[in-house]
């Protein structure tokens, strides 16, 4: 499936606050129907990297192209365009805390689609039954454990159907097996609509089960150090930060510098 | 432990923390530590230690005994780990050997994981100049913040006129109610006492001219004019301009103002729109409330104090006032409640993302209302002024 023309491509981004450089020189490319996997210590700018790419903060140098347009070249208009195709979740879920769960997953369907209320409700109740919460749509954000938060908020991501979804540590406060189910409904979704996933994440096992592409983010160097499918990368790469990251810690690669 | 003495006990009482320092010779010293060294403890400072009597000459070398320590918890290792620092910075090797296992291990751990460059934070402050300089910058970004709000406002305001904007109907009716008809008994009861206190002081002064029938025209005029808007003003600058802050504060701090703009709804048609026009509908209403109130006041004082019954007082009033009194007072009251949503919204988009920082926000947004809305009045009174109305 990698063999078609690429989806986002992410050229020579720079990120920086102010004076302050989180990461520079980041070149990759993700393709129609990947996982991809952000990666690193924590604080190397994981989250900053998937905030640039959906449009939240402006790079200080470089380029995000989807489908080969520069998302800050185009004008305002387009980009409303291009944020319609994304779906976002949050590391806390970021529900809309005055509106009831059907009423945040109705608020994008009544922005952009023609559909009536009654259908409207409908989906609504699809989508939290798909993320496990049958029964929840007329609870209110503050009623809900952290966890369900989280599904609630996958299951407004997935509202639209977008084209690419973004995930923020979306197995962060899962418990094992929703996190499972989580995992399964990533690959799910993939197979039957297609949709390319951008996931922020610390899982091992998430990032092997799922991941079929990645970049891995230092700290230290504040850049990347790492690129490709995860399971690729911990049998060839020789760095040592990203292996001891891969293997929860254990011992170096057998041939350094190889 | 089963005694009835120890179970009362929390915490056994441990016992004083003492070292010795037994030199060995060649720039070695023995640190001998006794008793416990516990957080609850005094404990020495390592420079005291390795300034003692016994550690004289060129020290090279500290080693440990441990044979009479009690009981330790971070305490200890506090002390040490301050030991190891000043140990590098005179060239004392530290030999680890006679410490217990577990303060071994955990120093180690503390030690295993280098510190990041660049991440501590410099305590020292700036230069003065560097100060007043990213102070001014600083006012600089927040004037061009604040213009560009306006003028997302205005640009939103002109899409929801031509139809472009959906405005949210039930968010708005929301609002009506909560700065409508909730504010209703906070203003009677301010502009009511407001009306009484103007009657009062003016009754006074005009009693001794034997002109009591002009406090009519005092507090029709006053309240009408400018004064019942500027209460309203204020009550709902404290209201109703920190309920935006904070709402809209606490949004920014949850990301849900960054899930609507990936959305790609704009936060200025969904959030403030409907805000700025609940506001902008009641603040003239409540000011023409207000007004009856602050006249109500006066028409009490009249009464009970002056001995004018209510049907002089009301014709007094009708002919002291014109229908340019009330307009004047409307256009205070809409331009007030077009600076208290948009400050109050304002404070709450810049909120930054944390439990203080909505506090921060909040107050500011009430400040910078008051502040607006004292001298949007002295303005709109010079215009009238010059207009002659």
């Amino acid at each position: 499936m990698n063999a078609q023309k690429p989806h986002i491509v992410v050229q020579d981004l720079t990120m920086a606050y102010g004076s302050f450089v989180v990461q520079s020189h980041l070149t990759f490319t993700i393709h129609r129907g990947d996982i991809f996997i952000i990666m690193g210590d924590s604080g190397c700018g994981k989250s900053t990297l998937l905030n640039h790419m959906v449009g939240l903060i402006e790079p200080a140098k470089g380029e995000v192209l989807y489908d080969g347009v520069s998302f800050w070249d185009s004008p305002p208009a387009d980009r409303d365009l291009l944020l319609r195709r994304f779906g976002l979740l949050y590391q806390s879920g970021a529900l809309w805390s005055s509106m009831t769960l059907a009423e945040n997953i109705a608020l994008p369907l009544r922005e952009y689609t023609r559909m009536s209320g009654a259908e409207i409700r409908e989906l609504a109740s699809l989508k939290l039954a798909l993320v496990g919460l049958t029964g929840f749509e007329d609870y209110y954000p503050s009623e809900i454990s952290g966890g369900m938060r989280k599904r609630a908020g996958l299951a407004r991501a997935m509202a639209l159907d977008p084209d690419i979804l973004f995930f923020d540590e979306p197995s962060a406060g899962l418990d094992p097996i929703s996190a499972r189910l989580l995992d399964d409904l990533i690959l799910e979704l993939r197979a039957s609509l297609g949709t390319t996933f951008v996931v922020v994440t610390h899982e091992l096992a998430s990032i092997f089960t799922i991941g079929n592409n990645s970049v891995f983010l230092d700290a230290e160097r504040k850049t990347m150090i790492a690129a490709g499918d995860p399971k690729q990368m911990l049998a060839e790469c020789r760095d040592p930060k990203v292996h001891r990251f891969l293997t929860r810690g254990g011992p170096p690669p057998a041939r350094e510098n190889g | 432990m089963t005694s009835s003495a120890d179970r009362n006990q929390i915490q056994p009482a441990s016992s004083r923390c003492c070292w010795t320092v037994e030199p060995e010779g060649n720039g070695t010293i023995r640190l001998l530590f006794e008793g416990d060294w516990k957080l609850d403890q005094t404990l020495p400072k390592p420079a005291e230690i390795l300034a003692s009597d016994a550690a004289e000459g060129t020290l090279r070398k500290v080693r440990f005994d441990c044979r009479a320590l009690a009981g330790w918890d971070s305490g200890l290792l506090v002390f040490l780990r301050d030991l190891d620092r000043i140990a590098g910075q005179r060239r004392i090797e530290i030999d680890r050997a006679g410490l217990p296992e577990g303060v071994r291990k955990l120093l180690d751990l503390a030690a295993a994981v280098p510190e990041r460059k660049g991440a501590r934070r410099s305590v020292e402050r700036d230069p003065f100049l560097d100060r007043v300089g990213a102070t001014a910058m600083a006012l600089g970004k927040s004037a061009a913040q604040t213009f560009t709000f306006i003028g997302e406002c205005t640009v939103a305001l002109g899409r929801l006129v031509t139809g472009k904007a959906r405005l949210q109907r039930s968010d708005l009716l929301v609002f009506i109610e909560d700065c409508g008809v909730s504010a209703l008994p906070i203003v009677t009861l301010l502009s009511m006492l407001f009306g009484l206190i103007l009657a009062f002081i003016g009754a006074v002064q005009l009693m001794m001219f034997g002109a009591q029938i002009y406090v009519a025209d005092l507090v029709g005029i006053a309240v009408v004019r400018v004064m019942g808007a500027v209460m309203c003003g204020i009550i709902m600058a404290g209201r109703t301009g920190a309920a935006f802050a904070a709402q809209l504060g606490t949004m920014q701090v949850n990301q849900e103002i960054d899930a609507l703009k990936t959305l790609g709804i704009s936060p200025i048609e969904f959030l403030v729109l409907p805000r700025l026009l609940a506001l902008c509908l009641m603040m003239p209403l409540l000011c023409l409330y207000a007004d009856l109130m602050g006249i109500a006041g006066g028409l009490i004082v009249a009464v009970w104090m002056l001995d004018i019954n209510v049907v002089q007082y009301l014709n007094q009033t009708l002919h002291a006032l014109n229908m340019s009194h009330f307009l004047v007072g409307v256009a205070h009251a809409l331009v007030f409640g077009v600076l208290i949503a948009l400050f109050g919204c304002l404070k709450g988009i810049q909120c930054g993302r944390s439990a203080s920082a909505v506090g921060e926000a909040t107050t500011s947004a009430v400040v910078a209302c008051i502040v607006a809305i004292v001298v949007s009045t002295a303005l709109i009174t010079f215009i009238c002024n010059v207009l002659k109305v």
